[in-house]
């Protein structure tokens, strides 16, 4: 990027250096010091003497490891081939065409981030397993193992780039595709040399998102997945199945590093990345013709429809007596004190967590990424900041919980009084879920001309008045998106907060975990299923919240 | 923004406090991995029996819990725990993690049911058996025979329809693979878990989810353990629970205080109540075998000759050699990724 003139007030300057600061102190204190505390067990023996590298060298000699690694990195490659070029042709249709049914398409596309990820398995089962109503659909090949991880790990994913992408393609300048048609570009040459390299970085963020989140997901494994080795399995095996922390460290470190390896590939394909938006930019407005809506229309139906069926699958699931023996419809599945004794108080517990992560992380996470781009260029600051804001999508919950414990847990350590409340659970939250979120601002902004900034500065506005009545507006669609992925992202989580609830904080998203382990499968679907409407309900409101807000705020976008 | 984090957080901590200040009974954080429909009863009657304490359950799967416990070590969170795998808590007395202390009356129970020292460190509830959850219907539709041994799983007909817990990932997937050595001996339980893995379709990573599949009719016949059925048949699974008659692996569910508990008095006092006849009686009607001999079980449509059917299973032993024989175990039948 063309470095811009940054005439900033001196006084504005220092406090965003300020600030820069104290976000690093944060990330370091949620982020750096738990994961350093478990991660150092790597090269311990369970006495907490120092052995070098002989646990990751007896590692290295698992029969299992090297079927896992490779399991891994194909899975991930797959999901990611399949879910990235359907997430952009869904993002494009909801931005920059002019199909009918856009607000409801973008509400059935976050389908399967709102509900905890044991709904799509269960669909799963209920329609592809050894009694399910296709079960000859998938030509012999059991459900369970890698075609059950690769199916569910699809629908999961498809919200996550969607939504990224959606965001990387909202905004566009319109001389460029009125420049293109002037020197006669077809449509397609027009989509190769404009649409595409202005949504790199977000295809590249997507692809990185998409990657890491099937590297580092137990959920879908453990419940699916059958004795088809895994990274993330491997965690479990070791944390949960045998306690011995020392190994389950060296599985987090290895974990780490290809979502390391992606983190440097995002790095490489936003540096060229130009801001879309410059001051001078036409917002560019898409007009109807048939022979792109049509196509588009008849794509979005088909990927919604899915969507609409493994989640409606579940959704009836709730309601019967017992799958596939007795199919007989009842309500006695959402009367939840007969299946656990916190009966519908997990949920009151779920919704105080996810609106306190939403409100202080969506907050936190944008602040954090204004000061970053915006903010003064000082290497030794942002750039330990970027990396850490990309580090927590590449540490499965299972490390990053374990590392609250003893991170937080220690005796000496003072912010221990967070520990079993509902704040730890909130912390914790708002880091496992930083990067994607983080990277949702960044989009944002960056499609921000910085040229924003230099004009007022050098009409003497303070930095923080242009943040206030420039950015926040411009952004408000991208900063509503954050706080509800937040939100639906805390209902659903079970794999960190598992083991840091407390006997009175503990979430309706365990709970359905605990009532399926039970062999409460209805129960659990209910629950999950009341998850799916507080959630539904939310992401309505901030559909209409934007929408309310957009004509006002965002009127000047149009011409 | 972050004074505001920090003022939520001191809100909600006051908030917590101000209502564990407002309870004027001990309140005892209980860590367990006792079954949801058992909690209710139990805190019911301990606190019915046990005046002025009011028990605050932790409940998780043994694993979660388990890990949860160790990784608290340096500064405890749980007074006691009630209601664990036995295996567990060896792990967390090889640590020194439990306080010292005979229950009254705890040495009425089996000898082989509590902890062997003195003053004791863990007292044992009920034993729990690995079984085979098996669907009447599906075997009908495939046309498989009823198993009544282990042997009997090894008929080529059940081939891809058997499903066990993966020991390496859980507990119950553990025991049965320690009642096998326990009683065919280690070189022939090697053979026959060789021969075994043959007709395995999977190996689950949680030791509920092969009754759960065996009830959804996904295969026919799931290696659990025995009390996962129940709930699954009152819900109208097709199941039958089978005790094989060759000799079953079995695990306790066990009692311990936590070494650094801040309420140690009304901790005894609960474990005082945890081994007495009253509160065996209440484990007695989810489970067949208790550690009171005194008490009697009420729970249905276990064999006559349930007791005789445990093998004499070395707890400490196993305990101590656990991670070679899940290494060992691992590296015959784990990764293979091909599904047969």
């Amino acid at each position: 990027m063309a470095e811009p003139v940054r005439p900033v007030l001196p006084a504005d300057q220092k406090i965003m250096l300020a600030g820069l600061a104290v976000a690093l102190v944060f990330l370091a204190a949620a982020l750096v010091l738990p994961l350093g505390f478990l991660l150092v067990r790597a090269f311990q023996d369970a006495q907490g003497g120092f052995v070098g590298l002989a646990n990751v060298a007896q590692y290295l000699s698992t029969p299992s490891l090297a079927a896992s690694v490779v399991n891994s990195l194909w899975t991930a490659a797959l999901v990611t081939l399949v879910v990235v070029p359907l997430a952009f042709t869904y993002a494009y249709a909801l931005t920059r065409s002019c199909i009918p049914l856009r607000l409801l398409f973008r509400a059935v596309m976050l389908l399967p981030v709102l509900a905890p990820s044991l709904l799509p398995a269960l669909s799963l089962v209920y329609l592809f397993g050894n009694q399910g109503f296709l079960r000859g659909a998938l030509m012999g090949a059991p459900l369970q193992g890698p075609v059950g991880i690769v199916l569910a790990q699809c629908v999961a994913c498809f919200p996550h780039a969607a939504m990224i992408l959606a965001v990387a393609l909202s905004a566009a300048d319109a001389r460029l595709f009125e420049a293109a048609a002037s020197l006669r570009a077809g449509r397609w040459r027009i989509l190769a040399t404009v649409t595409l390299p202005g949504a790199r970085g977000g295809l590249a963020s997507a692809a990185v998102v998409v990657f890491t989140l099937v590297v580092t997901d137990f959920g879908i494994p453990k419940v699916i997945g059958g004795n088809f080795p895994v990274l993330a399995t491997e965690v479990y095996k070791q944390v949960v199945g045998q306690q011995n922390f020392n190994m389950g460290a060296v599985v987090g470190l290895i974990l780490l590093l290809p979502a390391l390896a992606a983190y440097g590939f995002d790095r490489w394909a936003n540096a060229a990345q130009e801001s879309v938006f410059s001051g001078r930019a036409v917002p560019y407005t898409p007009r109807p013709r048939t022979g792109r809506d049509l196509p588009l229309f008849v794509f979005c139906c088909a990927i919604a429809g899915l969507l609409l069926a493994v989640v409606g699958m579940a959704v009836w699931g709730s309601f019967i007596q017992f799958w596939p023996w007795n199919l007989a419809l009842t309500l006695d599945n959402y009367d939840f004190g007969r299946f656990d004794p916190a009966g519908w108080s997990s949920l009151g517990n779920s919704l105080v967590f996810a609106a306190l992560t939403a409100g202080l992380g969506t907050g936190v996470i944008f602040l954090v990424a204004w000061l970053l781009e915006r903010g003064p260029r000082l290497p030794a600051l942002s750039g330990p900041l970027r990396f850490l804001a990309a580090v927590p999508l590449a540490v499965p919950g299972l490390v990053l919980g374990l590392a609250y414990i003893l991170f937080f847990n220690a005796p000496w350590n003072p912010l221990g009084v967070m520990y079993g409340t509902l704040g730890i659970l909130v912390l914790n939250s708002l880091v496992h879920f930083y990067t994607v979120c983080h990277l949702t601002a960044v989009t944002a902004i960056r499609q921000l001309d910085p040229e924003f900034e230099s004009v007022s500065a050098s009409l003497g506005v303070p930095v923080w008045v242009t943040f206030w009545r420039v950015t926040l507006p411009i952004c408000l669609p991208a900063i509503l998106e954050i706080a509800a992925y937040l939100f639906m992202s805390a209902m659903t989580t079970v794999s960190a907060v598992i083991f840091l609830y407390g006997p009175d904080t503990k979430p309706a998203s365990v709970a359905v975990v605990h009532m399926d382990e039970t062999g409460q499968v209805s129960a659990a679907a209910a629950m999950a299923v009341v998850l799916l409407g507080l959630n539904l309900a939310v992401k309505l409101a901030q559909l209409g919240l934007g929408a309310a807000l957009g004509r006002g705020m965002q009127r000047w976008r149009r011409r | 923004m972050r004074r505001s984090l920090l003022l939520a957080i001191a809100a909600g901590i006051s908030l917590f406090s101000a209502e564990a200040r407002a309870q004027s009974r001990t309140r005892l954080t209980v860590y367990t991995a006792l079954e949801n429909e058992q909690l209710a009863p139990y805190k019911a009657a301990a606190e019915r029996a046990v005046p002025g304490i009011e028990i605050a359950w932790v409940r998780d799967s043994t694993g979660v819990i388990t890990a949860r416990l160790l990784a608290e070590r340096a500064n405890p969170r749980a007074d006691m725990v009630w209601g664990l795998s036995v295996f567990s808590l060896l792990s967390l007395e090889s640590q020194d993690m439990l306080e010292p202390y005979t229950p009254q009356g705890a040495s009425a129970l089996r000898p082989n049911m509590r902890s062997a020292r003195e003053p004791m460190t863990w007292t044992g509830m009920d034993a729990y058996v690995a079984a085979i959850c098996f669907n009447r219907v599906v075997a009908q539709q495939r046309g498989l025979p009823r198993p009544s041994s282990w042997a009997d799983l090894l008929n080529p007909a059940f081939r891809g329809q058997v499903v066990m817990p993966n020991p390496a990932s859980s507990g119950t997937g553990f025991l049965t693979m320690a009642g096998w050595i326990g009683s065919m001996g280690e070189a022939p339980a090697w053979t026959y878990m060789t021969g075994l893995h043959e007709n395995i379709q999977l190996y689950t990573h949680s030791g509920s989810a092969p009754c759960n599949n065996a009830a959804r009719g996904e295969y026919a016949a799931g290696i659990s353990f025995d009390m996962r059925s129940v709930t699954l048949r009152n819900q109208g699974a097709p199941i039958d629970i089978i005790i094989p008659t060759d000799g079953v692996g079995f695990d306790l569910e066990a009692t311990a205080i936590m070494r650094g508990t801040r309420n140690l008095e009304a901790a005894r006092r609960l474990a005082d109540w945890t081994v007495s006849r009253e509160a065996n009686e209440a484990y007695g009607r989810f489970f067949a075998l208790l550690a009171h001999p005194d008490a009697s079980a009420s729970v249905p449509n276990y064999p006559a000759d349930f007791a005789q059917r445990l093998v004499s299973q070395d707890f400490a032993g196993l305990s101590a050699r656990r991670e070679e024989l899940l290494r060992e175990w691992t590296r015959r039948f784990d990764g293979k990724s091909a599904p047969r």
